[in-house]
């Protein structure tokens, strides 16, 4: 049994843990105030909140999801919030609820309670509110009628009145104000003795996997499913019919830190982690800039690295990152054995990847970038924000004295695999930074990539694209080039 | 703002058609598609999905008990297909199980046999082959053929705009109930009730009193529910009339996309003839839309783009030619604007065409060929009430246009990689159902006993806020408060023959109607407080719910009158009908007066171009608006930005995508892109217009619904400009919307590759055949 706290309500359900939090929200348990839009997590119509308790268990942090993406294994031991679990008595309105109206916020109604829950996430966040950060939290809604400019309004608001927020124990503010119910003070005690209670006093993590319940045929067979991101956007009735192992709440997959010259990242590492991520912005001061064109804060939550990686998108936004900072990955086997690969040398062709069906990764590392490196990484696609890129790229160069010392320079969407651009990054090394030598360069990436013409652009597009992201790289050293 | 539906909207309580409680024993439906987008339908086989657990039954055409047709202007469009399919996603077969998941498991289990057929996608080819919808019509003033050669100026061009998936967050659906009386009861996701009622009876072999059908909200229509929510609605009550349980029908996403028809695709020709002061003479266009598979709502969409076709200016002399052109795609059908915004796509492209031919700034044109007073469209209504110049005017003073230029002149002298565009886009809307007889509504009114106020009409409401207008009709013209009014669901069976909502005339036609309905009861209760104390009717009235006498207080109050009312027996009921005046249109002439009044406006769009990338930014959209007297600021406030940005998403980013085979590529959210809150204009400023409005507006309230949307068109000319900007020797073709693709296309003609001497990889497959969010 799979137990967690629905608003205020104890859980314990034995639903598949592959199928969907929405389907258990709507059609379990009749809470119809989340909306079904998409069942791809690109309109926020379904958004929840999702509490984990902190280690210390003092305090819950919530998180916006997109429930039609969010595995309902992954909601085990934590605290899920719709906005019938914010609702005030009748009559009244929460504050956010209160913004939106005021400002008419809401034309048809239908995506409505995603950006109540998104702006509710917002003022639960433990983070300083901006007004960019207040702007982003909304980022992964969309309004068709579209009341953006209405919203913009009440989230402006909104955020001034949350600057009275204050830094320590904002949660009994926010229940005073009126933005959450009182019974969320109650919850770190409540998902507390619920920890206790699944593992009898063992490592939480350890409890979540499916180990025990799973016999070896079983285990070997169980699809390993992170942040869902991927696998329910692509086949949610296979996941939701097959044992899952869940991967997205192991402890021992989470983290980033650094040894010596590499960074280590967790296999489940969210996007969203890395952003904030102190170790990463030390070595990567750019990265917030960069993540921001990858999908949006709910999906950014959600989705992990590895399942990036493991994807294998031609046009992944972090595979063709992470591809320019020479990563690799660490690959465990059931029975325990190890070994790393270099990220270039995972993918074989289109979807097929250099590793078993029983490994999986669980370990991400690359060498630290040196402050004086170039890395830079750009993303076109026809929406800026919340779309796949029609062409992506990634590049980083070490350079002294006026000569490239290393290249690596990745490239998404111009082939059947994330490409790591060999020949053209080889070719660079050695290289006097020149227009000439950015020329040169250009040229040999063309011969390198074999786009085709898709829904996300022609080929001669993609070509063309290419050669000006690849361009956009080298122009903060050589600003003559355009 | 006052509104009924919000407070309840952003607790999650308002209910749409997924959120109705499942009735025990309810099917739920999935529907067989074509599998190809035309051909022979040589055989359904569904042996082996009614093997499967939970599967019930699986109806094709031979189990409709009436007539297998849901044509509404032409009757050309089965319910389930027989005989032939015309486009991929046409319903072919109802599976009905147990529950939703086997429902869905079962259609691939449906062996469904077709033998191919030429595929046609593109309108001209339709059209030299004959394939049409209707008889091409054409719409003329004066005699563009003579007039070429006084012309000091000609120019000829081809502009073409893309389709538009309406994409309301919430997918078409229906819930029937079989009655009692044998007949259903279904409730829908519907813009027109009627018209499911109409066709699920036909489709049924029942009498219409038979069919109920309820609508309480959408969650977006935009036009996508005019039409095309029947099929939906039918299918349902097709189930639920032949195994007698509920049958519940809703369209997942990428069903809805891939089998529901969309805003019509159009290419047209144009040639424009300007005299040497830049007055336009001529202006002769052909359009061809591209109608899809059946004729749906095409020809009077077709007739709108007539209607619109030299948007705000005056032109003496105009032919203006129209075919609607079959393809095998799905039924276009209604979208916002409704044909509209096609024909001024092509007459600003070509304003366009001879203002960077003659290097004058398009605006000129623009600004002095805009319509005055009294100036007759082609059709021969003259124009009453124009506010043209002072639209554009105003908006030119307002937002200082000559600074605008400036600005982004001084940028563009400034900035190497970055350039801004700028595009001034007046327009003109008329107001009303093209079809005369559609412009006719009715309301029924309730009074209860406590004074409480019921209002059903025939419009839907589907965030447009037409029901708070009309509950703030009610409560305005009896006097009272508005939280006594309470607007009833929209159903057949209190409001009947009723007219879809759309045409953006909703509020006006049933505002109308409720204004009679209530402007009745308050004579008759008023007649009753004269009697009853004794004292004069005229002059009397009731404010804030007390009873008036020539301005003074008098011996009784709302409650209190209609209490009386009820006990001297006196109806407390009122049902009355509304029926625009003065209307009238011949469509054998194409000449009539087919409007109550039009809507005027002027928008002024900035953007900046990222001239490495192709990517871009609206700056700016600065509009001044004809509201008329708006009788709800908030709400028509939120109808012009919604409007613009949905034109603008048309212009840009909407890109829909169908292969040679008939094939929507762009088919879920993840390859078709709406705007989000980012590429939403950073500013959008919103001027009323000091206008008096119209007699035939409710209240002298304008119609909001539709005109907004056409000043997204000036994203586009904002964007060719700041391209030119960069590259002055762009030759841009006149083709919507203007992707980052074309953008960069443009900016960068010249670029060549050297492709690789072997392939880089041995066979790439198709990118597009997987690509899922974490993909961005």
């Amino acid at each position: 049994m799979l137990p967690f706290y629905l608003n205020d309500q104890l859980i314990r359900t034995d639903q598949p843990a592959g199928s969907t939090l929405l389907d258990f929200v709507r059609y379990h348990q009749h809470l119809k105030g989340t909306k079904i839009g998409c069942r791809e997590g690109d309109c926020g119509a379904c958004t929840v909140l999702v509490g984990e308790l902190a280690p210390d268990g003092t305090s819950v942090q919530y998180q916006s999801m997109t429930s039609c993406l969010t595995p309902l294994g992954n909601a085990q031991g934590k605290h899920v919030v719709t906005v019938e679990g914010i609702n005030a008595a009748r009559g009244t309105l929460t504050p956010v609820q209160q913004a939106i109206v005021q400002e008419g916020g809401s034309q048809c109604g239908f995506c409505t309670v995603g950006f109540v829950m998104s702006l509710t996430g917002h003022a639960l966040s433990a983070k300083p509110t901006t007004p960019e950060t207040a702007l982003a939290s909304i980022d992964g809604n969309i309004c068709r009628c579209t009341g953006y400019k209405s919203l913009e309004r009440a989230t402006q608001h909104l955020q001034q009145q949350l600057q009275q927020r204050p830094a320590s124990s904002p949660l009994a503010w926010l229940a005073e104000e009126g933005f959450v119910p009182k019974y969320f003070a109650d919850m770190p005690a409540k998902l507390t003795a619920l920890r206790s209670a699944a593992t009898g006093g063992a490592e939480a993590s350890e409890a979540l996997r499916p180990g025990p319940g799973l016999d070896a045929a079983a285990a070997a067979r169980a699809q390993i499913l992170g942040g869902g991101t991927d696998l329910l956007v692509q086949r949610p009735e296979q996941v939701r019919a097959v044992p899952v192992e869940l991967v997205y709440d192991q402890h021992s997959l989470r983290g980033i830190r650094r040894e010596g010259d590499t960074i280590v990242l967790g296999a489940a590492t969210t996007a969203q982690q890395l952003m904030e991520s102190e170790v990463m912005l030390a070595a990567l001061p750019e990265l917030p800039r960069f993540l921001k064109l990858v999908s949006s804060t709910p999906i950014r939550q959600m989705g992990t690295v590895a399942g990036n990686f493991i994807n294998a998108s031609p046009i992944g936004d972090l595979t063709i990152l992470f591809l320019a900072l020479g990563a690799e990955v660490e690959l465990e086997n059931s029975a325990g054995q190890r070994r790393a690969l270099p990220l270039a040398e995972l993918y074989l062709d289109y979807k097929k990847l250099a590793k078993t069906a029983d490994e999986q990764v669980t370990e991400i590392r690359f060498p630290a970038p040196q402050l004086a490196d170039l890395f830079n990484f750009e993303k076109v696609s026809k929406r800026t924000h919340l779309d796949i890129a029609s062409v992506n790229s990634a590049a980083w160069l070490r350079i002294e004295q006026g000569v490239i010392q290393a290249a690596h320079l990745s490239a998404g969407g111009v082939g059947p695999i994330p490409l790591l651009l060999r020949r053209t990054s080889a070719w660079l090394v050695g290289q006097p930074v020149s227009a000439e030598t950015v020329q040169h360069a250009l040229t040999l990436a063309q011969q390198e990539i074999s786009p085709i013409s898709d829904v996300r652009g022609t080929e001669h597009y993609k070509r063309l694209l290419l050669h000006q992201l690849l361009t956009a790289h080298f122009l903060p050293l050589l600003p003559e080039l355009v | 703002m006052n509104h009924l539906d919000p407070a309840r909207h952003v607790r999650g309580e308002s209910q749409y058609l997924d959120d109705i409680p499942v009735q025990h024993g309810t099917l739920y439906a999935a529907v067989v598609e074509s599998p190809v987008a035309h051909g022979k339908l040589l055989s359904i086989d569904a042996t082996a999905a009614l093997q499967l657990p939970g599967v019930v039954r699986v109806l094709t055409a031979e189990d409709i008990p009436g007539e297998n047709q849901i044509g509404g202007i032409v009757p050309d469009e089965p319910l389930l297909a027989e005989g032939h399919v015309h486009f991929r996603g046409q319903p072919v077969a109802l599976v009905l199980a147990d529950s939703e998941h086997a429902a869905h498991a079962a259609l691939r289990h449906v062996r469904v046999e077709v033998s191919p057929l030429p595929i046609i996608v593109d309108p001209r080819e339709a059209a030299a082959q004959g394939e049409l919808i209707v008889p091409p019509r054409t719409f003329r003033i004066g005699a563009a053929e003579d007039a070429w050669a006084g012309c000091a100026h000609v120019f000829e061009g081809v502009a073409e705009s893309g389709g538009q998936e309406h994409l309301y967050i919430e997918t078409q659906g229906a819930y029937a109930f079989p009655t009692e009386m044998g007949g259903v009861r279904v409730i829908s996701s519907t813009q027109g009730p009627t018209a499911v009622q109409r066709h699920t009876a036909r489709v049924l072999g029942v009498g219409m009193h038979q069919v109920e059908v309820d609508v309480t909200r959408l969650g977006g229509g935009f036009g996508g529910k005019e039409d095309q929510a029947t099929t939906w609605g039918a299918l349902a009550a097709l189930g639920a009339f032949v195994v007698r349980r509920p049958v519940k029908l809703v369209l997942d996403r990428m069903a809805d996309m891939r089998m529901t028809g969309k805003r019509h695709p159009y290419s047209s020709d144009f040639k424009i003839g300007l005299d040497a002061d830049l007055k336009i003479v001529a202006y002769e266009v052909t359009f061809y839309q591209n109608a899809g598979a059946a004729a749906d709502l095409s020809p009077a969409v077709l007739e709108r783009t007539l209607f619109h076709a030299t948007n705000a200016y005056f032109i003496p002399n105009v032919t203006a030619t129209a075919y609607s052109c079959r393809t095998n795609l799905p039924p276009n059908t209604a979208f916002r604007g409704f044909g509209g915004p096609q024909g001024m796509f092509v007459i600003e492209s070509a304003i366009a065409c001879a203002a960077e031919k003659l290097g004058v700034p398009a605006a000129d044109i623009q600004q002095r060929n805009l319509l005055r007073e009294g100036d007759l469209f082609p059709y021969r209504q003259p124009t009453e009430g124009c506010h043209a110049e002072q639209a554009w005017n105003t908006a030119a003073e307002l937002y200082d246009l000559s600074a605008r230029r400036r600005e982004v002149a001084e940028f563009n002298a400034a900035h190497k990689l970055q350039k801004k565009g700028l595009a001034v886009m007046p327009i003109c809307f008329g107001i009303s159902f093209t079809k005369t007889a559609m412009n006719q509504a009715r309301a029924l009114v309730h009074i209860y006993t406590d004074g409480s106020v019921g209002v059903s009409t025939g419009a839907v409401e589907m965030g447009q806020g037409v029901n708070i207008k009309i509950a703030q009709v009610a409560a305005q013209t009896l006097g009272i408060s508005l939280s006594r009014v309470k607007v009833e669901s929209t159903n057949t069976t209190r409001v009947a023959n009723t007219s879809p909502s759309a045409a953006s005339a909703t509020a006006d036609l049933n505002g109308k109607a409720t204004q009679l309905a209530c402007l009745a009861l308050r004579e008759r209760l008023l007649r009753l407080a004269a009697t009853e104390l004794k004292i004069n009717y005229e002059g009397l009235q009731i404010e804030n719910e007390q009873v008036l006498a020539a301005g003074k207080p008098a011996d009784t109050t709302w409650e209190k009158l209609v209490s009386a009312a009820y006990w001297q027996r006196i109806s407390l009921s009122e049902n009355a009908h509304y029926a625009t005046p003065d209307l009238h249109f011949n469509p054998e002439t194409n000449q009539g007066y087919p409007f109550a009044y039009h809507v005027y406006g002027t928008a002024l769009t900035t953007v900046r171009v990222d001239c490495l990338r192709g990517t871009y930014e609206v700056e700016a959209v600065q509009i001044a608006h004809d509201f008329g007297q708006s009788m709800n600021p908030a709400v028509d406030r939120g109808q012009i930005e919604g409007g613009a940005v949905q034109g603008i998403g048309w212009m840009t980013l909407e890109e829909l995508v169908f292969n040679d085979e008939g094939r929507l590529l762009s088919n879920s959210l993840n390859s078709y892109k709406i705007p989000d809150l980012y590429s939403a204009p950073k500013v959008i400023d919103v001027h009323f217009l000091d206008t008096p409005g119209h007699s035939r507006a409710v209240l002298r309230s304008k119609a909001v619904g539709e005109p907004p949307l056409m000043y997204g068109i000036g994203t586009y000319f904002a964007l060719r400009d700041a391209i030119r900007a960069f590259n002055p020797a762009a030759d841009i073709s006149f083709s919507a919307p203007m992707t980052p693709e074309k953008v960069l296309v443009n900016l960068h003609p010249d670029f060549k590759f050297t492709p690789a001497p072997t392939p880089a990889w041995n066979s790439p497959a198709p990118l597009n055949s997987v690509t899922t969010s974490e993909d961005s």
